[in-house]
């Protein structure tokens, strides 16, 4: 049975005065005990508003949160706060990517750690001292009980995002939700920390969600891969069959625009055209249609849904997937545009550009 | 002869203590002594790991540090010595692109004005009018709408920024582009067009690119030769292709196998070489070789009493390691690898002694699993306690 189990989670900005931001809609996923599971995707897709939504962290006002997250017969997101603050940390806990913002810089990392240990396993004084640094040794942190008397600022990027780590998995929860935990490192220590994430998985059988946009650190970590497009899965597959043929135009996209280390020097890159901006609403149609290059007219007519066009259990959203033999439509910006111009596309294309202004600052901080 | 050629420079930025006199208590050795050349048309990747230096040694090359010793020798003049004016002039011909493509832009000009600025401390177009028809050129190449020219940075999207900070490199007409992290803060759909935008800009205008990222693979994609640095130092310089096939530094082995490749196949064969700990301190850099405290080929003779320099292996492969044939050739193995059935290469005397080294090592790992044998029980109280923990509130949920 499914640790956790998310069906159709959506969750909207609402703003007096403004139109609704869908951040995330129709958003469903299993995670079983000991099993990896990767939500994928560019900055502005919805990754890390589901997990906070998951945690219930987001605020009460201004978000409408719709959909179930069965947690063992536990819906996350109807539970009061109290209840919420309990699970925390027991059940559920998170990894955050900045591990230096996550601590608190005034408080030295050993009472941030036992804070937790008295807050759910009521251990006092010189036990919960004992317990944390068995917890900072365990995640390879040398020199344990020095180091709980230090500060953040005093530990190494690798060393904080281990030090959240042990925190995390200071109550041994079920469920851990890691958001981006290594993208503030550098390779060595990113190999490191997921070489822990991995051990934490296979020896303790937790559930862990990754949400990251490295399809490098995806391919070697998660069991099963969600991509995430404008709030939406538009793919949703095994790793394997997932890496071996990318059926969503996005994905195909997505894998085809990493230089990879192991490809020749001189290989040209395959961008996706456009930016995040080009989007249209999917109740228009395919959100992904205007940079798509295997777009038809038909990725105009209503939401596209999950199906499973080849294999099972790989789902895409996409009424033309890239299917091997099919070839990308290259009839150029031009041609696309005239051909679109009486449609959605055409419409949403014309009121874009016009609003350049409107370029989100999402993805410039990003 | 090269057009860009680093003569032994370094850069130490002075540590200060003391309220009313500045004492100088010592020195961070960002970058330690390096030389290199750079081809004319080619793009040298300068490849390293946060705090290495890359981007101070980058700096340096345009004298936005000052550097302390050294020569940066640049189509035949010495940049390091040139008078500030001079090296004004220099700047026309050496330009950056910087790693943050909203910082590096004014927030109050209009994208006229940031791309006019510089061409007009150059002298270059009559006036206003020219300018604009060449600023209106470049933009056209970097694929940016000419409307673009009234708007404001925030108007545009991280990716159009940075095309507008390569599109003031470019309308100065520039030899040498020294591109600091150009993609790094774009997401991976916009990192490929940006990359593929620098490839063809080079193809179409003949320049020489210094390529600074932490990325290997963005690295390996775009430069003809690279250089792998480790606190201050170059540790390995070689042809792109060469440096992937057989890359001979234990530092540049460790940084290749932890890349992560979006390939499950890869990713699960692949060999890994973890390091252990993190980056010493540039202000107090280990003695020896400043990568013998990491090193999994650590000998115990040289590595921390002598410095390696780099050493020419042909075909352009420079390696600043002592052992670096001998782990070639396989004659070392690294600490915690499996040992072979048949052990290769003739035995020596640094074999015998790396077999000592090996058993002393093997017998430190038994004692290591037996530790963490108990940790792992340890480990195992903490989550059983947990789980009937875990238990007790499973009642106040139904309830």
């Amino acid at each position: 049975m499914a640790l956790l189990s998310v069906d159709e989670l959506s969750i909207t900005f609402t703003r007096r005065g403004q139109r609704d931001a869908k951040a995330v809609s129709g958003v469903s996923f299993d995670i079983d005990p000991g099993q990896v599971v990767g939500l994928v995707g560019e900055s502005g897709c919805g990754k890390s508003v589901t997990s906070l939504a998951l945690m219930g962290l987001l605020p009460d006002k201004g978000v409408r949160i719709g959909g179930t997250a069965d947690y063992d017969g536990t819906d996350l997101l109807s539970l009061s706060k109290n209840r919420m603050r309990d699970m925390r940390g027991t059940q559920l806990a998170m990894i955050f990517q900045d591990p230096l913002s996550s601590l608190n810089p005034v408080v030295p990392i050993g009472v941030q750690v036992t804070e937790i240990l008295k807050r759910h396993r009521g251990m006092k004084g010189e036990a919960a001292r004992k317990e944390a640094a068995d917890l900072l040794d365990r995640v390879g942190i040398p020199d344990p009980t020095r180091r709980l008397k230090e500060y953040p600022h005093q530990l190494s990027g690798g060393m904080r995002q281990r030090a959240l780590i042990a925190m995390a998995v200071a109550c041994a929860p079920r469920m851990l939700i890691a958001d981006e935990p290594t993208t503030a490192l550098d390779v060595t220590i990113q190999a490191q920390i997921l070489e822990l994430l991995k051990e934490l998985v296979d020896q303790e059988g937790t559930g862990l969600l990754m949400i990251t946009h490295d399809l490098g650190v995806v391919a070697g970590l998660c069991d099963k891969v969600n991509v995430l497009y404008a709030g939406r899965v538009v793919e949703s597959a095994e790793r394997r069959p997932l890496f071996a043929a990318p059926t969503h135009p996005y994905s195909h996209g997505l894998l085809g625009s990493i230089p990879r280390l192991d490809a020749p020097r001189g290989e040209k890159l395959n961008p996706i055209r456009g930016s995040i901006n080009d989007n249209i609403e999917w109740a228009d149609g395919c959100a992904f249609a205007p940079r798509c290059d295997y777009y038809t007219m038909e990725c105009l007519t209503g939401t596209p849904q999950l199906t499973e066009p080849l294999t099972a259990g790989h789902q895409v959203r996409c009424v033309n997937p890239v299917v091997e033999g099919s070839t990308p439509n290259d009839d150029g910006d031009a041609g696309r545009a005239e051909s679109a111009g009486e449609d959605a596309v055409g419409d949403a294309r014309d009121g874009k550009s016009a609003d350049i202004e409107k370029a989100d600052t999402t993805e410039a901080s990003s | 002869m090269s057009l860009l050629e680093l003569k032994g420079v370094k850069v130490h930025f002075p540590v200060k203590k003391g309220i009313f006199f500045d004492r100088v208590v010592g020195h961070v050795y960002a970058v330690d002594g390096i030389s290199l050349s750079v081809e004319a048309g080619q793009t040298y990747g300068l490849v390293g790991e946060s705090g290495c230096g890359k981007t101070t040694l980058g700096r340096a090359v345009l004298r936005l540090n000052d550097i302390t010793e050294g020569e940066v020798v640049f189509d035949g003049t010495d940049l390091a010595s040139l008078p500030e004016e001079e090296m004004r002039r220099q700047r026309q011909r050496l330009q950056m692109v910087f790693q943050d493509p909203l910082g590096s832009l004014n927030p109050r000009q209009n994208i006229e004005s940031i791309l006019s600025e510089g061409m007009a401390a150059h002298g270059i177009g009559a006036n206003q009018d020219e300018r604009r028809e060449k600023i209106k050129e470049i933009l056209a190449k970097v694929g940016l709408p000419t409307n673009a020219l009234a708007r404001y940075p925030h108007e545009f999207s991280g990716g159009q920024r940075q095309r507008i900070g390569i599109a003031r490199a470019l309308v100065l007409e520039p030899d040498v582009i020294i591109c600091d992290e150009p993609v790094s803060a774009l997401d991976v759909s916009i990192q490929a067009q940006v990359l593929n935008l620098l490839e063809e800009i080079q193809d179409s205008m003949g320049l020489t690119y210094v390529v600074i990222a932490h990325d290997l693979a963005v690295v390996r994609h775009i430069s003809d030769v690279i250089g792998v640095m480790y606190l201050g130092s170059l540790v390995e310089e070689a042809p792109s292709d060469l440096l992937y096939a057989e890359p001979k530094h234990p530092y540049t082995k460790a940084l290749m196998s932890a890349v992560p490749v979006p390939d499950p196949e890869v990713e699960d064969n692949r060999e890994r070489i973890l390091l252990t700990g993190d980056l010493p301190s540039p202000a107090n850099p280990p003695s020896g070789c400043r990568f013998h405290t990491r090193c999994p080929w650590k000998q115990d003779t040289l590595c921390a009493t002598d410095r390696p320099e780099l050493k020419d292996l042909g075909d352009g492969h420079r390696v600043a390691c002592h052992y670096a044939t001998e782990i070639a050739e396989g004659r070392l193995r690294r600490s915690g690898e499996s040992v072979p059935a048949t052990l290769p290469g003739p035995p020596s005397l640094t074999h015998e002694m790396h077999e000592m080294h090996e058993r002393e090592e093997q017998e430190e790992q038994e004692e290591r699993a037996v530790d963490t044998a108990q940790k792992v029980q340890k480990g195992q109280k903490g989550p059983g306690s947990g789980a009937s923990g875990g238990d007790e509130p499973a009642p106040a949920r139904e309830g």
